[in-house]
């Protein structure tokens, strides 16, 4: 352990992974028939026909939501160990976790006002 | 784990003054019409207040240094000086604000909250001794900053100000945690003591040094220093002048604790893997900071590149680690507070003549100004003979204990190199000093009466002066604010 030749697998690993795509594309390259239809160069051969521009403008609305969820969403997850751990800490690690959340409901409260969550 | 209540009395006025932040943006937003002086005052109150806290907590803490919450923080000397100049550059940059604010279309309340929520992350990073909470407190400070960079949000140039920064700022901060993530590797903690331990008992591995670089190149990266400096011009230029004023001192200052607390305490044992990094780094930045502010005709530009020769002159300082008498560590303590007096004083004559939009920011606005109002060209004088380093200033005193700190350490061709460039400088500055007493002024220049940025300017004046007349007192000071340096 700890020395370079333990991780000898996974450079074999990589190596055939690498070779066997080498391989396939090459054979490919080399014997397969060329089809040069409109419908063959698409970049979604079989796939569902494109719609729409791919580069189109969205609503910056979308922007402050997703913002505001991944907030929360980590202030959950930060939830979870402290949950583990908290009958060890007692009193003030549960006054403690009480000041975090109250933080939070104040940037909440800012949000609610400032109308983060107005879609119009 | 729970850490003994005295710890959290350490870290007293840091949580006065995120209270006070929260208090002023639910105060924004709660009051209908909120009265924007209001805002500014009750900020500057709560910055003085904070300060006040720093003195009792620091008392109260007996002998110092304290650390607390398992190494994450220290209350030393060493950070109490900066948190003291700190607070004072979030003082002046808010009476720089109040009327720029309160005649532009913009809100007030998230101005003056964005600049105490990054006061806090820079008081934290003076007093961080763990990678962890030094970067937790850098990416406050910095998540503030790209905000209020853009906070002039309809003007194209304060938003390309923003983004820049942003862009930049979140990719040195990348670089700089992968560097943090190398040394983890290699030291097995992330405190700064232990960084030190863990390298003066064990031979460290190789890729130690390729860490070093990296976190030195975010630190390169804070402090504008070449070859990471490019955003700085750009960025001083397009963001409001109050925070240009802002970003030049109190980013930079908190910026210079950090590097000076890991590379000192941190990689202490470890100074011949970096100082030649940093001198390549300071003779680069030193020269293209005054070459490139040769050309420059708007004073918020030129401020800029000025500010980035200055960051060279500065890391001089680092390079003296290995003299006994610490001349390394309070040379720049002492440059930093010079450098504070005479920028902040320099960013707020331009706010002064700025009348509208991004008028009154090239030096043709100086033209004439010494005939108009001999009080505030003076005042700009003082503050440009400060920066190019012209006794009787602050600026002289701190070059003079800087150079001879980079000549005791034998670092004789980069004392010589500052000095010639300090010559070099001597031309951008003296351009704007010619425009106001030796220029025709031509009726455009007007400026404001505004006690608020006057009395700001008064004390920068005041304080350039004073160190450069009697720098005794302060280099004392600064003497008593060392850090320990790794064997």
């Amino acid at each position: 352990m700890g020395t370079p030749l333990a991780f000898l697998p996974i450079l074999l690993m990589m190596m055939g992974a690498v070779g066997v795509g080498i391989l396939l594309l090459g054979l490919n390259a080399l014997i397969g028939r060329k089809v040069r239809t409109v419908r063959k160069l698409s970049p979604y051969e079989s796939g569902m026909p494109l719609l729409d521009d791919s580069h189109k403008r969205i609503s910056v609305k979308f922007f402050i939501v997703a913002m505001v969820f991944i907030l929360f969403d980590v202030e959950a997850a930060f939830l979870y160990p402290w949950a583990v751990v908290f009958r060890q800490g007692g009193w003030p690690v549960f006054l403690e976790m009480l000041v975090f959340v109250f933080v939070l409901f104040l940037g909440f409260a800012y949000l609610w006002k400032k109308g983060a969550f107005d879609w119009d | 784990m729970p850490f003994p209540a005295g710890d959290t009395l350490l870290i007293l006025p840091e949580l006065f003054l995120t209270a006070a932040a929260s208090f002023v943006l639910l105060w924004a937003t709660f009051v209908s019409r909120p009265r924007e002086r209001g805002l500014a005052f009750f900020s500057i109150g709560a910055l003085a207040a904070t300060g006040l806290l720093l003195f009792v907590s620091a008392r109260m803490a007996g002998t110092l240094p304290r650390s607390a919450f398992g190494g994450m923080f220290a209350m030393d000397r060493f950070g109490l000086y900066f948190k003291g100049i700190l607070l004072l550059v979030g003082i002046v940059t808010i009476l720089f604000s109040l009327r720029f604010i309160s005649v532009s279309p913009y809100p007030g309340g998230e101005y003056y909250g964005l600049i105490l929520f990054s006061t806090v992350g820079m008081l934290f990073m003076a007093s961080g001794t763990h990678l962890a909470s030094i970067v937790v407190a850098l990416e406050l400070m910095a998540l503030s900053q790209y905000v209020l960079a853009g906070y002039f949000k309809r003007e194209t140039k304060s938003l390309e100000a923003s983004a820049k920064y942003f862009v930049l700022g979140a990719f040195s901060s990348g670089v700089l945690i992968y560097g943090i993530s190398l040394v983890y590797g290699a030291a097995g903690t992330l405190s700064l003591a232990g960084i030190a331990t863990a390298f003066t008992t064990a031979k460290p591995p190789a890729f130690l040094v390729i860490g070093i670089i990296f976190v030195g190149c975010g630190m390169f990266f804070k402090i504008a220093s070449a070859p990471f400096h490019v955003w700085a011009p750009d960025v001083y230029e397009g963001a409001p002048t109050p925070i240009s004023a802002f970003f030049a001192v109190g980013p930079k200052l908190a910026a210079y604790a950090i590097f000076a607390r890991i590379f000192f305490v941190g990689f202490g044992p470890r100074a011949g893997d970096w100082s030649a990094i940093i001198a390549a780094s300071a003779a680069l930045t030193m020269v293209v900071g005054n070459v490139g502010a040769l050309m420059q005709t708007n004073v918020k530009r030129l401020l800029g590149y000025s500010s980035i020769g200055h960051a060279g002159y500065a890391l001089l300082g680092l390079l003296a680690y290995g003299d006994a008498s610490g001349i390394g560590l309070w040379s720049i303590l002492v440059y930093l507070l010079a450098y504070a007096f005479m920028n902040l004083g320099a960013f707020g004559l331009v706010i002064l003549l700025e009348s509208k939009g991004y008028a009154g920011e090239s030096v043709d606005d100086f033209n004439g100004l010494a005939a108009k109002n001999p009080w505030l060209a003076a005042a700009m004088l003082v503050f440009l003979l400060s920066l190019a380093g012209i006794p009787p200033t602050a600026g002289f005193v701190g070059k003079y204990f800087l150079f001879s700190a980079a000549m005791k350490a034998g670092w004789f061709w980069l004392s010589l190199l500052a000095v010639l460039m300090s010559a070099v400088s001597l031309f951008y500055y003296f351009r704007i000093a010619r425009a106001m007493y030796l220029v025709e002024g031509e009726g455009t220049l007007h400026w404001r009466e505004e006690p608020a940025v006057s009395a700001a300017i008064a004390l920068c004046a005041a304080g350039t002066l004073a160190m450069g007349i009697l720098p005794g007192p302060f280099v004392q000071f600064a003497r008593t604010c060392l850090l320990p340096f790794g064997p």
